[in-house]
């Protein structure tokens, strides 16, 4: 039984300018003890479907789904104190930004100490052996005396490690890391990195790593979901996946990888991902895809079957060839003119 | 607030008015204050008598009453004055501070801060330890002291307050100034060869004038009222002048008798200064763009 | 931290200096002879005049009298009376606590209806409450406190006949000072009514001078939660899976109280400005209806004395802000 089943989940935004959907239709199982990824741009809403799994978007966000299961419990119709036992125990986040997600006004000590008094009811002596027990498992050196630090008395990457050891206090079922190294140095990134891999193998939690990084997804994920403008676009294992992409957009952000590039100028995705006011008719991708045709622009595509990686494409590619695609004459010439 | 225009280009003047006629109390606030300015400026018009005109046969009578002379809407004080009459001539007074304080403070305040954050140095430290002086005291007792010193009356109250209000501008203009000074396009007219002058007042001030303009609505209503304190104390504009702090000055003494002549001055004074302030909250979000939402 | 608090002491020296000048200056410009006002409506001998001028060293150059005035000042001399005939430091320190019990009791009617309705209108963004909190914050925020206080009168006293409207305590009961407060002094004095009756004097005063404060720190406490709650950390707090209470009571709220803290500390001056009005509405014996009455009795080493002895007191509280707001802010703390 998987750990995690979402189906069909959608995310509105109430705005100044209207509703604004910010995930449409996403779907993703995750088993125990796997590491699904979830690669895409900024704004392509990947945050958001698992910030509404753990109910931490504001009000002004309105979910809707047809499945959204956590061990066995339905986060769609469960109280909210219901909730609160499993937030923060079994299923544990962690954010983009260290420096800024750990409180300014306690010790690192008592923050973490603080999960496993309210959720494991632990007494002020056994709190302070676990704490230390945990900062010294994500590797913090001399963790006892490390308790009494204020957070902006360390470096990034050892706040990131103290989320980390937060998270992981209650051992967590799931574990959601959302862009865990985006805001460190690129040495440090390499080790929160590791750092996450080898807690997953030593705990067997399932682990949820949401990035835009394809190089991070290479290294640590088993399974990769991408997301595109607040649709999945396409779904695989990871070797596969690299292997042999098939949508467009999954190709584009591959061919964008350094180790990758064949030719001396690293390609790009041209444009950004579309917003609020852009939003195309038809496939999202079409003002930036290579392959777009009269089709694209006119009509929404569905999902294709698990041969053709779940791809939300009319042409899903095939060993880089478009199947289906009537030839390179129906291209539309859209984004020399975007 | 004329300064508004004059300090915003178009194009941001619009985004302005955008901002700030979405928040309601704010527009609530600049037509009352507008309505104020209107029925303080044609006075004789709204008045139904002359401010100063004494009803010997009817002292002290109440709201709505109807006198040999005419309706005492508000009810006449103990000398058989219409108090109505007297609230809008005390308009003028009222808003005559206003105006005169905070254009003194922020004329002074801003010349004083120009030089003390593009200079630097002594002439900064100077200026500075002035200014935490000045503060040192809390304001309307140094205004009460500089009235006794001067004088009492309506023009030695105003220089007061104004030489009390004007630190905050001077902090304010100071610090813009310092975060402003070492932008790129402040050197580029330096080395486009500007005197000091010209940058200090052309070049840097446009950009510093956000806060001060909040702070301009913050200290018209803060004049108003320590105007209308120091009157109330007997050190403002003296009687029979219609200011509203003096009036109620003279009214106390009938507090327990005649609650009206206690109860409409005051209540003008509340008005105004909301509405002033309702006004500033409205600049304040709408200029400051720390809290603008994104 | 103590280098830090030295170093502060030290800003403090030219401003305690120039707070000096400013009165002695302000003093001598005054209006009026203060020897000739001393003698009083019945005149005064030439010789006399002379004496007096050389008794209180008026007829020294300026630059002389400001030394000797300074020299005094700083071994505690800060004059006498020339109303009283006392000490201007004994009479200055007799009424404080008079005063200090009233802002006391202001301040605490502030921070304890203030913070709260400034949390709940924040963490109920937008709800009735919200709107009507800070609808009256602004009514309080705009109030001529000196009408406020008769319209109180006019009300409670006047047509309810609950409040007293003048002093600190009722005539009727006479006991030893002890502690200077009121509060306290009829609770030892053990005589039956006596601390009923300080308390209802209290309360007009206290509602009064307290209500500016109330209001600037509602909104103050509001804006500050909203900032916060905006937060990274309070996102990290919920997913911890902790209650809404507690994400607000511990997580938000400490962050949301540094900048109200400062927020407190600014009132003080605002607090001794009103004071001085009312004070004089409630005849309450302290220093600020003291210094109005001697400005009005031209009392110039009064005036003097007590200008310096205020801004003392309020530069003095804007340390132990500066301290407190160090206590509860760990980053400034360390940055120390």
């Amino acid at each position: 039984m998987p750990i995690l089943e979402i189906s069909n989940l959608s995310v509105d935004f109430r705005t100044v300018g209207g509703q604004f959907r910010a995930v449409d239709g996403v779907s993703m199982t995750v088993e125990p003890g796997e590491i699904v990824s979830i690669v895409g741009e900024s704004g392509s809403g990947k945050s958001v479907s698992m910030l509404a799994l753990m109910g931490l978007l504001p009000w002004t966000a309105t979910i809707t789904a047809d499945k959204m299961m956590f061990d066995g419990k339905d986060l769609l119709t469960i109280p909210a104190r219901e909730r609160r036992r499993i937030v923060g125990k079994d299923l544990a986040m962690i954010f983009q930004e260290p420096m800024s997600s750990l409180n300014p006004c306690y010790t690192v000590g008592w923050q973490i100490g603080e999960v496993l008094k309210v959720h494991l009811g632990l007494d002020k002596r056994a709190r302070r052996d676990r704490t230390v027990e945990l900062l010294e498992l994500v590797g913090i050196p001399s963790a006892a005396e490390r308790l009494d630090t204020y957070p902006h008395q360390m470096s990034g990457g050892m706040n990131q490690r103290v989320m980390i050891a937060m998270a992981i206090a209650c051992n967590p079922k799931l574990l959601i890391a959302d862009e865990p190294t985006t805001a460190l140095d690129v040495t440090i990134q390499a080790q929160i990195l590791d750092l996450l891999a080898k807690l997953q193998r030593e705990t067997g939690m399932a682990l949820v790593l949401i990035t835009h990084d394809m190089g991070v997804v290479a290294e640590t994920a088993n399974r990769v979901s991408v997301q595109y403008a607040g649709q999945k676009v396409e779904e695989q294992p990871v070797s596969e996946l690299f292997a042999d992409p098939h949508h467009p957009y999954t190709a584009a952000l591959l061919s964008a990888l350094p180790e990758r590039a064949t030719t001396r100028r690293l390609p790009s995705i041209p444009g950004v991902v579309p917003g609020q006011y852009d939003r195309p008719s038809g496939c999202l991708f079409s003002p930036r895809c290579a392959f777009v045709t009269e089709r694209c622009v006119e009509k929404a595509p569905v999902t294709q079957g698990q041969a053709a990686g779940y791809a939300l494409c009319h042409y899903p590619l095939n060993q880089g060839k478009p199947v289906g695609h009537p030839g390179p004459a129906a291209i539309l010439d859209r984004r020399l003119s975007a | 607030m004329t300064a508004v225009s004059a300090s915003v280009r178009p194009g941001r003047l619009k985004e302005f008015w955008r901002y700030f006629s979405e928040n309601h109390g704010a527009v609530a606030g600049l037509v009352l204050f507008a309505a104020l300015v209107f029925v303080a400026l044609a006075a004789p018009l709204f008045a139904p008598f002359n401010p100063d005109q004494q009803f010997r046969d009817a002292l002290l009578v109440p709201p709505m009453t109807r006198g040999s002379e005419g309706l005492f809407l508000l009810g006449t004080d103990a000398l058989g004055r219409d108090i109505l009459s007297r609230l809008i001539y005390g308009a003028r007074f009222s808003l005559f501070i206003g105006v005169v304080v905070v254009s003194v403070s922020l004329i002074g305040g801003v010349i004083i801060g120009m030089f003390a954050g593009f200079f630097r140095g002594w002439v900064d430290t100077t200026i500075m330890r002035v200014m935490d002086v000045i503060l040192a005291f809390p304001s309307l007792l140094l205004a009460l002291t500089l009235v006794a010193i001067l004088g009492p009356g309506l023009t030695n109250a105003m220089i007061a307050i104004a030489i009390v209000a004007q630190p905050h501008y001077v902090r304010l203009t100071r610090a813009a100034v310092l975060s402003e000074r070492n932008r790129d396009y402040v050197t580029a007219a330096r080395v486009s060869g500007a005197g000091p002058l010209w940058l200090m007042f052309v070049t840097i001030l446009p950009n510093c004038m956000a806060p001060l303009i909040v702070q301009a609505a913050l200290s018209f209503s803060g004049a108003i009222l320590d105007a209308a304190a120091l009157g109330f104390l007997g050190m403002g504009a003296q009687p029979p002048t219609p200011e509203w702090g003096t009036m109620l000055a003279e009214a106390r003494e009938f507090i327990t008798r005649a609650w009206w002549v206690v109860t409409f001055p005051g209540l003008a004074i509340l008005i105004t200064v909301l509405a002033i302030n309702l006004m500033g909250d409205g600049l304040r979000d709408a200029l400051d763009p720390k809290l603008k939402r994104s | 931290m103590f280098g830090f608090i030295l170093r502060r002491l030290g800003l403090l020296i030219p401003t305690f200096i120039g707070v000096s000048l400013v009165a002695f200056f302000f003093i001598r410009l005054l209006p009026g002879d203060p020897v000739l006002l001393l003698a009083g409506e019945r005149g005064i001998s030439p010789e006399r005049y002379a004496e007096l001028m050389h008794r209180f060293g008026f007829d020294l150059p300026l630059w002389q009298q400001f030394i000797t005035y300074f020299t005094d000042l700083v071994q505690g001399d800060f004059g006498t009376s020339i109303s009283t005939k006392k000490p201007i430091f004994t009479e200055f320190f007799t009424l404080f606590p008079a005063t200090l019990e009233l802002s006391f009791c202001a301040v605490i009617f502030a921070v304890v209806l203030g913070v709260p309705a400034g949390v709940i209108a924040a963490v109920k963004r937008n709800s009735w409450f919200d709107h009507t909190a800070m609808a009256t914050a602004l009514v309080g925020y705009s109030m001529p406190i000196f009408w406020w206080a008769l319209l109180l009168i006019i009300v409670f006293s006047g047509m309810l006949g609950w409040t007293p409207v003048s002093g600190r305590i009722s005539l009727m009961f006479f006991f030893p000072k002890v502690t200077g407060f009121m509060l306290i002094d009829s609770l030892l004095s053990g005589k039956a009514g006596a601390f009923q009756s300080a308390v209802s004097h209290l309360i007009l005063p206290t509602i009064v001078l307290g209500t500016i404060p109330l209001a600037v720190i509602a909104r103050q406490t509001r804006s500050a939660m909203l900032e916060v709650l905006g937060e990274d950390y309070i996102r990290t707090a919920k997913a911890k899976g902790l209650s809404p209470f507690r994400v607000v009571a511990v997580h938000a709220l400490r962050n949301a109280l540094i900048p109200v803290i400062t927020t407190i500390g600014l009132q003080i001056g605002v607090l001794m400005a009103g004071a001085i009005l009312t004070e004089t509405i409630f005849s309450w014996p302290g220093i600020g209806k003291w210094m109005v009455d001697s400005i009005f009795r031209r009392d110039y080493p009064a005036v003097q004395g007590g200008l310096v002895l205020i801004a003392l007191i309020v530069m003095g509280v804007n340390l132990v802000v500066d301290m407190l707001y160090g206590l509860v802010n760990p980053k400034i703390r360390h940055q120390r």
